[in-house]
């Protein structure tokens, strides 16, 4: 054997392919039900803010199958899931709704059917009180923030910005965005003896699944087993959001004795959870004749919905972003958490920085439709370079590769051309005018909150020479588990097939983080490898004890190894070390280096390395009815020295899409008295495969690799490419811009609806 | 004397299932799941939007065999007497291991989380079996009923484009036991009523349609159950009661498209997927407009009359067939009247059809010479959306003046409703744009749209205004003016 098989930087398959084509992948609703097993449905608020005069459970209680309610009364524990111990989030309130859909009681019965019609019999009296819906609403009716504002700044902004030759300012609505995960949330808890609960969860965040049980159940940690083999989607949406159903099931379980799953429908799936946050960004733009910013002042209003949820991290990573790839001068950006009469809203792939990139992306274009110019020249001309690469934090920017990234994509896109061409066809006013855009993302890596930057992983090797791999990240498609195990394959230079991925669990590595923050490789692949590195250590001190060799003579080699002169086959030499009572057993830990942030002074180093790419989108746009489509997509993404490009280029692709549905057709829509009214996909329209661009060239800057040092020098890759996304928005304003001959910036607002491309239209044929 | 049998008969997978204790409300999907523990069929939405659901159904259309993808998830359970239910769990390869259509899937990795995996899988298995070597036209069409949001659907597009490399139809197994499922439904069909109940939740299949018009004229207040695909979701979105319920899918006899000399006839069973080659050649601008009613599985499952009789202000026919002069027949008992299709709509949630009487089928007259027409959905989402608004545009020029005009509108009033004022502004005047420009001046004359989270009402007017331009630009200038999707013929 010359390679192992598996190894990394090659294409992988997802290791559960086979089981996902052939149905047999098992996600949580999959599970079989022991014979008892009771399931749960949750009772919701229909008015958006008020008092609970009166919760009227009896005929909930008499309806057929009902085992019995819980509500707030029934908590043995702390009535409370908040994350991050703002005590503000109820499992249910006690006397004040906050948000229309709100979970006010769970109904416990012999069917999920009946437990669903039971729930639909509640008699609720609140007493409304009056509600504020969006940030703006919020900040006239006096509403609090729900979680401490930011400021980051650098420079005097005040006279960079009465220095700047120009000055814009601006006010850009951006729209937040369901997770739209195909399976929703879903938690199933068995009762053990004393107090043990093990709950299987559809959770990106095991163990504060785990933490919040126990929370709520008021009994220590140990006692709660949380299980995850796989996710159906998650993107941030199962971060937090499940706290709620895995506290019901196990206070539910414990409670009856009985194993209860609870899995509410789509819609109130849709409603209860929270989703992207909406932003309300006022800036103010400063910049000379050639388009060189001079001063950025920006106020970002953010609807958090009625608790803070991770609202703080999420409000200050959008700060963190609203330079995306550019150098401010003069800099202050603030942020306005807003506490609103809306569900909390939560942790969606990018984390608030799709709304800061966005805005920055906005200023750009402002910029060049005020100077008459490409855009693209204007971004070039503010790229960060040296004598202009601290960011609003003050971190230097280290690792810059945009302008190769742009330079490249410019090239095998042809943007100079099509540009050209783009505006030649429009020229001549017809009904269909065209737009392209090509725009960069620069990313930050790493959670803002330093000490979530660890990682634990626990790798066996059995005595046949089979491993078992366990680590503290979670699988939700995104590949994690084929990433993780190539570095162990690597590692042991053995082949993959060899290596069982096994579900993740509380109980095999504690106090994991969220897999989030598209670290989740990053991490777990470095504590993956630092317990493959330990076993590696005593296997090498075993065969230097029985040969006699220098561990500079041992070797792995592909399916062996090479101990001075001789060469073993892996699987001899584990039996070997086995019997000579060798541990072969490791738990591995990693912690980021570099990271530290100081909040209150707003200065740091949040991230240990920045992940960059750039897209370039045409788009065909209606002017009669602000229909369109999106033509061609180039994209070039750095993903370091990829683990498993195959892999890679699928979350590229996947997060482009994604990104591209929050700025088009997806629209969360709430009607006055705060109803979601766009709560299942018959409303909320995420991409199809007819929307996806004809003609998608994605590549990997294969010539990358990580400055730091990485597990194999990769790069995270799970939500920078979602802000590529925002080359066909700004394609739409190109387009939309061609009916006033480019001379205005159409100040699209997001997301670009037909509805609301033809508005603009309308808007601009009016003032042209 | 109607035979009555009291239980209902299908084959899943490679089983015979027969069952007494069904009721009306009862889902395919909770069948599968929960009863049968065939897991590998998800549940997404419940409301068949998304796909991960899929399941084929085969069922005999004239005696022929004929699989399509449905959504289970509001596909009631007894409507799958006498067919062949067909899940994820059931495909193989020839060697035992995957379908080509699975392997092209893993190959090209068309799976990231898995979930809406197995119901895409089911979608292009029913492609492959009618077309093994799609372009990507035929793909994005066969997609529009599956969300992914993992994947972003590339590599999706690629492995379906990409199955005829993977194997060929020798080992597949539904191919290969043609005959014997045939055979075996054949003898299912036993040409009785079905009538099954759970706790008092009935569901009666009639034995044809007479046997359909006489049970429903002695049970007036049961729900007429034909494709479930709005039927099925005031079960599992609103928990309606929805018993007793009298299916007709199965019923040959509303099936019916006759061609005639001077109309088209309809049957009001026919589904929008077996009204399409009909329809669209005589009506070929329908085409696109068609195949962006609902998804793929939807349109296999509902129905034109069931489109019509819901009386929906959004449905996807009324407007284009109202515009092309269509006539209604309505029945009941042995009684038949026809009235033209507008004047079926009187207001929201209200239809001029009585106690006990169906909707049987739809005529369809013959375009005349010399009229132009036109088709227009908009949606936020181009494919599988609910419209803002649709419009049908039947324009008759003679001698360079418009000699009659039909525009109706869908989603710009209670009711699909024809636009009157803009039609007299039309009717008589020359062909010409100014024509056209005074017919949308007049529009606002004629609605007054609502806002809601699919467009505000001033979007509802401004782009169904526009349309009138569009006609004019595409019939009076052959402009481009609409973007295109290069539908294959």
């Amino acid at each position: 054997m010359t390679r192992v098989k598996g190894a990394a930087h090659q294409d992988l398959a997802h290791d559960s392919a086979v089981k996902h084509v052939s149905g047999a992948a098992e996600y949580t609703d999959d599970i079989p039900e022991p014979v008892g097993t009771l399931h749960a449905y949750l009772g919701l608020s229909d008015v958006a803010h008020g008092r609970i005069a009166a919760m009227d459970l009896t005929a909930v209680r008499a309806a057929p199958g009902v085992v019995g309610v819980l509500t707030a009364e029934d908590i043995p524990g702390a009535n409370d899931i908040s994350p991050t111990g703002s005590g503000d989030d109820p499992v249910f309130p006690e006397k004040t709704v906050e948000f229309h859909g709100q979970p006010l009681f769970a109904v416990v019965a012999t069917s999920r059917d009946a437990a669903r019609r039971a729930a639909a019999q509640a008699r609720i009296e609140i007493e409304p009180l009056p509600h504020a819906l969006d940030p703006l609403a919020a900040i006239e009716a006096g509403y609090p923030e729900v979680t401490a504002p930011l400021t980051l700044q650098r420079g005097a902004v005040e006279d960079g910005m009465a220095a700047a030759p120009h000055r814009i300012r601006g006010r850009m609505v951006i729209g937040g965005q369901d997770h739209m995960y195909l399976e929703g949330h879903i938690a199933f808890a068995h009762p053990g003896e004393d107090e043990d609960v093990v709950v299987y969860s559809s959770s990106q965040h095991p163990s504060e699944a785990q933490h919040m049980v126990a929370h709520v159940l008021g009994v220590p940690s140990h006692s709660v087993v949380v299980n995850v083999r796989r996710m159906g989607g998650g993107f941030g949406g199962k971060e937090t959001q499940m706290n709620l159903f895995a506290a019901v099931a196990a206070m539910a379980a414990k409670k009856w004795n009985r194993p209860v799953k609870i899995r509410p429908d789509r819609d109130q799936d849709m409603v209860a959870t929270g989703k992207r946050h909406d932003f309300v960004a006022d800036y103010a733009v400063g910049y000379d004749d050639n388009g060189r910013i001079q001063a950025v002042d920006g106020i970002f209003a953010a609807r958090c919905g009625f608790s803070a949820d991770l609202s703080g991290p999420v409000t200050d990573r959008a700060l963190f972003h609203a330079d995306n790839a550019y150098f401010y001068p003069h800099v202050r950006l603030t942020s306005r958490p807003m506490k609103t009469n809306t569900v909390s809203n939560t942790a969606f792939r990018g984390f608030g920085g799709p709304q800061g990139v966005i805005v920055a992306e906005r200023m750009i274009e402002e910029i060049a439709y005020a100077l008459g110019r490409d855009p693209l020249e204007i971004r070039k001309a503010n790229f960060y370079r040296d004598g202009g690469d601290v960011t609003p934090y003050h971190q230097v920017v280290e690792d810059n590769i945009l302008e190769r990234i742009v330079g490249e994509l410019e090239n095998s896109a042809d943007y100079q051309a099509r540009r050209k061409a783009v505006i030649a066809a429009n020229a001549k006013g017809d009904i269909i005018r065209r737009g392209i855009a090509l725009t960069p993302v620069k990313f930050g890596i790493s959670f803002t909150a330093t000490w979530y930057n660890q990682a634990g992983a626990l790798v066996h090797v059995y005595n046949d020479g089979s491993i078992m791999l366990n680590h503290g990240g979670t699988e939700m498609g995104q590949g994690l588990n084929i990433k993780v195990a190539q570095v162990v394959a690597d590692a042991f230079q053995v082949d993959i097939d060899r290596i069982k991925i096994t579900r993740t669990t509380t109980e095999k590595v504690p106090n994991t983080s969220a897999t989030a923050a598209s670290s989740g490789t990053d991490l777990n692949g470095m504590a993956a490898l630092d317990a493959c590195e330990q076993i590696k250590s005593r296997l090498v001190e075993f065969a230097c004890e029985t040969r006699g060799v220098e561990p500079g003579q041992v070797e792995f080699l592909p399916g062996r190894l090479r101990i001075g002169d001789e060469e073993i086959g892996f699987d001899a030499l584990i039996k070997q070390a086995y019997m000579a009572r060798v541990h072969l057993s490791a738990a591995g830990f990693y912690k980021t280096p570099k990271i530290h942030w100081d909040r209150e002074e707003g200065k740091g180093r949040p991230f240990y390395y920045f992940a960059y790419g750039a897209a370039c989108a045409e788009v065909a746009v209606d002017t009669l009815t602000g229909e369109y489509r999106v033509e061609r997509v180039d994209i070039l993404h750095d993903v370091g020295k990829s683990l498993n490009p195959v892999i890679d280029r699928g979350q590229v692709e996947g997060g482009f899409i994604q990104g591209m549905g929050w700025l088009t057709t997806e629209e969360l829509w709430w009607d006055e008295a705060g109803r979601l009214r766009t709560h299942a996909p018959s409303t909320y329209k995420i991409p199809l495969a007819s929307d996806r661009p004809r003609v998608f060239n994605v590549a990997l800057a294969d010539w990358s690799q990580n400055a730091e040092r990485t597990i194999k020098r990769s790069k995270a890759v799970g939500e920078p490419p979602f802000m590529l996304g925002i080359s066909v928005f700004e394609a739409l304003s190109m387009a939309v811009a061609s009916v006033a001959d480019y001379r205005e910036c159409p100040r699209l607002d997001a997301p670009a609806t037909p509805e609301r491309v033809l508005m603009a239209i309308e808007r601009l044929k009016g003032t042209a | 004397m109607t035979q009555i049998r009291r239980e209902i008969r299908f084959l899943l997978n490679g089983e015979e299932v027969r069952l007494q204790t069904v009721g009306a409300r009862d889902t395919l999907l909770d069948f599968l799941r929960i009863e049968q523990r065939l897991t590998g069929t998800k549940e997404g939405c419940a409301e068949g939007d998304c796909g991960a659901c899929t399941v084929l159904v085969g069922r005999l259309a004239d005696g022929r065999l004929r699989y399509e993808p449905v959504n289970a998830c509001i596909r009631f359970l007894a409507s799958v007497d006498g067919c062949h239910v067909v899940t994820v769990e059931h495909l193989r390869g020839a060697d035992g291991g995957l379908h080509p259509v699975q392997r092209a899937m893993v190959e090209h990795h068309g799976s990231q989380c898995g979930f809406c995996t197995p119901g895409i899988v089911m979608a292009l298995y029913a492609l492959w079996m009618e077309n093994p070597r799609p372009g990507e036209v035929e793909v994005e069409i066969a997609l529009q009923g599956n969300l992914c949001r993992c994947t972003g659907y590339a590599p999706i597009v690629k492995a379906a484009m990409a199955v005829a490399e993977h194997g060929g139809p020798e080992g597949d197994l539904l191919l290969r036991e043609r005959e014997v499922v045939t055979e075996r439904l054949h003898a299912i069909k036993d040409g009785a009523r079905v009538e099954v109940e759970r706790d008092g939740d009935c569901a009666v299949l009639p034995a044809d349609v007479e046997d359909f018009a006489a049970v429903y004229e002695a049970e007036p207040e049961a729900t007429v159950v034909a494709g479930a695909t709005d039927v099925g979701l005031w079960v599992t979105k609103f928990l309606r009661d929805i018993g007793p319920a009298v299916f007709i899918g199965h019923l040959d006899g509303l099936r019916q498209i006759e061609p005639g000399s001077e109309a088209l006839r309809i049957g009001a069973g026919v589904s929008y997927s077996d009204a399409e080659d009909v329809l669209m050649q005589h009506f070929p601008h329908l085409q696109e407009y068609w195949r962006r009613i609902a998804g793929w599985q939807v349109r296999n499952a509902g129905t034109i009359g069931g489109n019509i009789a819901n009386g929906s202000p959004i449905g996807d026919t009324p407007p284009v067939l109202i515009a092309l002069d269509a006539r209604l027949i309505l029945r009941k008992g042995a009684d038949r009247r026809e009235m033209p299709l507008e004047e079926f709509f009187i207001d929201y949630g209200k239809q001029d059809r009585r106690p006990g009487e169906f909707v049987e089928a739809v005529v369809l007259p013959h375009a005349a010479a010399g009229t132009l027409h036109s088709a227009w959905k908009i949606t936020k989402r181009r494919d599988e959306d609910i419209s803002a608004l649709a419009a049908g545009f039947a324009v008759t020029v003679r001698d360079g003046r418009i000699a009659g005009a039909r525009i109706a509108f869908g989603g710009m009033a209670a009711v699909p409703k024809r636009a009157g004022a803009a039609e007299a502004a039309l009717s008589g005047a020359p062909f010409e744009k100014a024509s056209f420009e005074a017919a949308a001046a007049a529009l606002p004359e004629d609605f007054s749209p609502l806002s809601d989270w699919r467009a505000s009402a001033e979007y509802r007017m401004r782009a169904a205004q526009n349309l009138f331009a569009r006609f004019w630009a595409v019939h009076g200038e052959g402009k481009v003016a609409e973007l295109e999707r290069g539908m294959p013929a």
